[in-house]
């Protein structure tokens, strides 16, 4: 794909295995790699399919919550969650721009996930049943995601690295006003405390699932640490979540829906339960609450939107047919 | 011997039509790339930001705001289609900045001074 056959001095005595050799290097050496430079097919590949799911799952994210813009309980609750919305948005495009310098085109990602070849997170396949689900999507998922963000930021790869800075410094108010809503709730009424607990309780475990298979059965785990995309294992990430979330939930005076979850003071960890990984491989596989519902809504939105794209570029096109000196553009204005 | 090598003719972004075996379904709504520069305040220079899709320049720069600046992350944007962009090829890196490499002194830690002397 986009190969061409190019004829270097330098290079005609040089064969893959040297270019893989002075990647590695580079690699081991923490140097990025950017867009320009020799890399393997496979950290491509691999690349392209983790960032374009990681867009994915920000633009897909943005249905659960955006389902609650209008019935946010105040103004200031509405203003907060449509920033967070947009923000969501935001986050997508850096991350798509940087599958685009993987050489992949934007349509190409999007059809992607219109045709259910790529994933996206399995968490948004989850629905959004009450106001105390957004506080906990806040805490817990973001929580979640921003474990696996700030290992991001020292990815490997350049681009996808820098957008991870960006995202990571937006991220943060996203977990805090969570937790701020749980936390009214958790002071409120029996019946506000129980939809704060309730809320909880649905999110716990697809929230654990986020970090993926046992390192055991991940499949692209080994190389992803090799290749520094990835930094530390889905075990490692999942461990730190429990021990930060099995702190918090004290001070909302709530508790987590796991009988197994104690201190362990050898290990300086807490333990906590097994996951239900056929619920998780179910999900996965397409077989959610809201699968379905999600890629609905992002085809929709897509064929809806089509008669703005074409308008937008025939009125771009249109504009270029008569080109107007800098001077005469501003005595039209 | 021939070494696959993928062509870049500008900035970070591979050429589409660069060979291979890619049919590219571009229809009239394929919006082209920009990318985008940001001057965080008066008296920076402006840095790049990111790149985003955009049907002209004025779109260009109303999306950069939304997306690189909602935070108050810039005072002035510029946009160029990143098809304009020509870039350095990094295989070349090691002759290209070469050059530079035995000029130490270039430096003014090159010059030994006695201590007397002061202000320089």
């Amino acid at each position: 794909m986009f190969a061409v056959n190019l004829h270097f001095n330098l290079f005609d005595f040089m064969g893959e295995k040297d270019f893989e050799k002075i990647f590695q290097e580079k690699i081991d050496n923490e140097i990025k790699i950017e867009p320009r430079d020799w890399m393997p097919e496979k950290y491509r590949q691999n690349l392209i399919r983790q960032v374009s799911q990681h867009a994915h799952s920000e633009i897909v994210g943005m249905l659960p919550e955006g389902n609650w813009i209008t019935r946010a309980p105040s103004l200031k609750r509405k203003a907060i969650l449509l920033a967070k919305v947009q923000d969501e948005a935001g986050h997508g495009l850096y991350l798509y721009s940087a599958t685009e310098t993987l050489g992949t085109t934007r349509e190409r990602t999007i059809n992607d996930l219109h045709s259910g070849k790529a994933k996206y997170s399995s968490i948004f396949n989850y629905p959004t049943l009450t106001w105390a689900d957004i506080g906990a999507i806040g805490w817990l998922v973001d929580g979640a995601a921003i474990l696996n963000q700030v290992m991001l930021t020292r990815t490997s790869y350049g681009p996808y690295a820098r957008a991870m800075v960006r995202i990571c410094r937006e991220e943060s108010f996203h977990q805090r006003q969570g937790f701020e809503i749980l936390l009214v709730l958790s002071k409120g009424t029996t019946e506000q405390k129980e939809m704060c607990q309730d809320a909880i309780n649905r999110w716990w475990w697809p929230s654990l699932m986020m970090f993926g298979p046992h390192d055991s059965d991940s499949t692209h785990s080994d190389q992803s640490m090799k290749w520094k995309i990835k930094r530390k294992s889905n075990d490692e990430l999942r461990q730190n979540f429990v021990d930060m979330i099995a702190e918090q939930v004290k001070v909302l005076g709530m508790s987590l829906p796991d009988p197994d979850l104690k201190w362990n003071n050898k290990t300086k960890h807490y333990d906590f339960g097994e996951i239900n990984w056929e619920e998780f491989w179910n999900v996965v596989k397409g077989n959610g609450p809201c699968n379905r519902q999600r890629l609905d809504a992002r085809k929709k939105a897509w064929e809806e939107g089509e008669w703005v794209r074409e308008a937008a570029a025939a009125y771009s096109e249109k504009r270029k047919i008569k080109p107007k000196t800098h001077k005469e553009a501003l005595e039209t204005v | 011997m021939n070494i696959i090598i993928r062509k870049f003719y500008y900035g970070d972004i591979p050429e589409d039509k660069s060979g291979g075996d890619i049919v590219s379904k571009e229809t009239k709504t394929d919006w082209p790339l920009w990318e985008v520069f940001i001057r965080s305040k008066q008296g920076l220079d402006h840095k790049h930001a990111g790149s985003l899709h955009a049907a002209d320049a004025q779109m260009a720069i109303e999306n950069a705001r939304d997306v690189y600046t909602r935070r108050m992350e810039g005072v002035s944007i510029w946009v160029v289609e990143s098809k304009y962009i020509h870039a350095s090829n990094p295989d070349e890196a090691t002759s290209f900045y070469e050059p530079a490499e035995d000029k130490v002194y270039r430096y003014p830690t090159f010059y030994d001074l006695p201590d007397e002397v002061k202000h320089m």
